[in-house]
């Protein structure tokens, strides 16, 4: 009963994807040529090391609002909670082009906080913002901040009331029972949010396409040029092989820690 | 777990709430203004950026082809993403343990690379057109929402009560259909609209799908920003807003939206 959407998700995504990541390996010469060549350009290596900082930079911001703001919503009243909840859903339910969009309104040349900046007088205003490497991780933190609420909301939930009132019964002081009880149990969910945010920062195109523009190309915009602007294919499934390796590199190896790390099942 | 918090967590929240609504309150703001660029606040209130959407035929028609779209691949997704959450769930011991993680790699594979695999493969490959390729590709999209959820509402299902028609000579299909089904609606139902507002919304994959005269809403956001800054975009994306809140209406009525933290 399986069978269609095994076959669906064999043949048009496990085999093309393959077939972009052979590509790689069966150009040029040798089986690396392409990715040595890839890593020997400057402008290349420039791209890799920006979309890994802004993707690590975006993960941390995400990870320590996203802790401390599931933190409060777990332990506000129920019904806050559940408003609480819904607003953190509906931007993630948002579309990221409609999201990214929002922040173009704000950050742009004639946008509203340059507006604002010189109606109050600030020196040197209106100052670029737009196609800055700070633009795109206001607006990738914006983007992922809901998926890192939810993710911990969910396991600040599913840690037992009776785990905490142990704690307290037999002594502890509520900051011991947060650094003792309450946050060992979060780390696996602080890795699963952060593995979601990370792949999620690495992969992106529309936040970086329009806030980072060509000055601040990411590997998604990088791929998207290769393959449909300088029609360089080699070039677009060397960046494709590098982005899989990447993030399934992080998904296997970060799943792996959350399983040992997890306190429950050792 | 209610208890006592710092006033300073409270501030800390309430800043990051303002964070996450203000953007697109500005956005709702724009939409309404009677200026002929973005700004906010509004300076004069008008529905006129709405008027223009629908005069305009690239938004026009890419409205409709992203609504097709979404449709058709919500169709495919649940045509064979039902079966496949009920065989994970029915046959659990049988069943080979990759084949549960098969159904999550959409997800796990970068869309963006996934699109352009796509377009290498099928489309350019074997020469499918540009909208069968799109459609494939959003049906990947979003299998793994419908598997999801579907699979969710089967796991609270008693399946002794399926066994118990059929063991009374009722035949498995009909079984299928009069039991199983009806038991796990809501979930079909919420997984009908998330899966919907997911294709609506993808950017990477449609991205190297589109072609001469076939173009998604979204898309056409992205090539219309990069020419122009009016407020027409804004307006678009209060559309957009407003087929989220449905969605959130119905996932709420369906699931509950704690779903969506687990």
């Amino acid at each position: 009963m399986s069978a269609p959407a095994t076959a669906l998700v064999v043949l048009c995504l496990v085999l093309p994807v393959s077939a972009t990541i052979a590509a790689t390996f069966l150009a040029g010469g040798g089986p690396f040529d392409l990715h040595a060549a890839f890593l020997a350009s400057g402008f290349r290596r420039t791209v890799v090391w920006r979309t890994l900082e802004i993707s690590l930079i975006t993960t941390a911001l995400s990870l320590v609002i996203g802790f401390f703001t599931a933190y409060a919503i777990s332990r506000s009243p129920p019904q806050w909670r559940s408003a609480l909840i819904i607003l953190a859903a509906f931007p993630l339910l948002t579309g990221v082009v409609v999201r990214s969009f929002a922040w173009l309104i704000i950050l742009g040349r004639n946008g509203i906080l340059n507006d604002f900046l010189v109606w109050i007088g600030i020196e040197g205003a209106p100052f670029p913002m737009v196609f800055t490497k700070g633009s795109v991780i206001v607006a990738m933190v914006y983007l992922f901040v809901p998926l890192m609420i939810l993710t911990i909301v969910g396991v600040l939930e599913n840690i037992p009331d009776d785990m905490i009132e142990a704690a307290q019964s037999l002594g502890a002081t509520p900051i011991q029972t947060f650094r003792q009880v309450i946050f060992p149990l979060a780390v696996p969910g602080l890795i699963v949010g952060s593995v979601l945010v990370f792949t999620g920062s690495f992969n992106s195109y529309a936040t970086p396409q329009l806030l980072g523009g060509d000055q601040q190309m990411m590997m998604g915009t990088f791929l998207y040029q290769r393959a449909m602007v300088a029609f360089d294919w080699d070039g677009a499934t060397t960046v494709s092989s590098i982005m899989v390796a990447v993030t399934l590199a992080v998904v296997i190896g970060m799943t792996r820690i959350a399983k040992r790390l997890n306190p429950m099942t050792t | 777990m209610t208890g006592r918090l710092h006033p300073a967590l409270i501030a800390f929240a309430v800043l990051i709430y303002l964070f996450l609504m203000g953007p697109l309150v500005i956005v709702i703001g724009a939409a309404l203004s009677d200026t002929g660029y973005l700004t906010f606040p509004p300076q004069g209130l008008t529905m006129h950026w709405f008027e223009r959407i629908f005069e305009m035929s690239a938004f026009r028609r890419t409205m409709v082809t992203s609504f097709q779209v979404a449709a058709i691949s919500t169709g495919c997704a649940l045509v064979i993403g039902i079966p496949a959450a009920y065989a994970l769930n029915r046959y659990r011991v049988q069943l080979p343990g990759w084949l549960s993680t098969l159904f999550v790699l959409p997800v796990l594979i970068p869309e963006i690379v996934l699109g352009f695999s796509l377009l290498r493969s099928i489309q350019v490959g074997a020469g499918l057109p540009v909208v069968s390729t799109l459609i494939i590709g959003h049906t990947l999209l979003v299998l793994p929402y419908a598997v999801r959820v579907i699979s969710a509402s089967l796991a609270s299902f008693d399946f002794s009560i399926e066994e118990a028609a059929i063991s009374l000579g009722s035949p498995p299909v009909k079984t299928f259909f009069t039991i199983v089904l009806p038991n796990v609606k809501a979930g079909v139902i919420a997984a009908i609209f998330l899966a919907f507002i997911t294709s609506i919304n993808d950017v990477s994959v449609a991205l190297f799908l589109t072609g001469p005269g076939i173009s998604t809403l979204p898309i056409q956001i992205l090539a219309h920003v990069e020419q122009f800054f009016d407020p027409v975009i804004a307006s678009v994306s209060v559309l957009l807003m407003v087929l989220t809140v449905i969605v959130m209406a119905v996932v709420e009525r369906t699931l509950g939206l704690t779903f969506l933290t687990k």
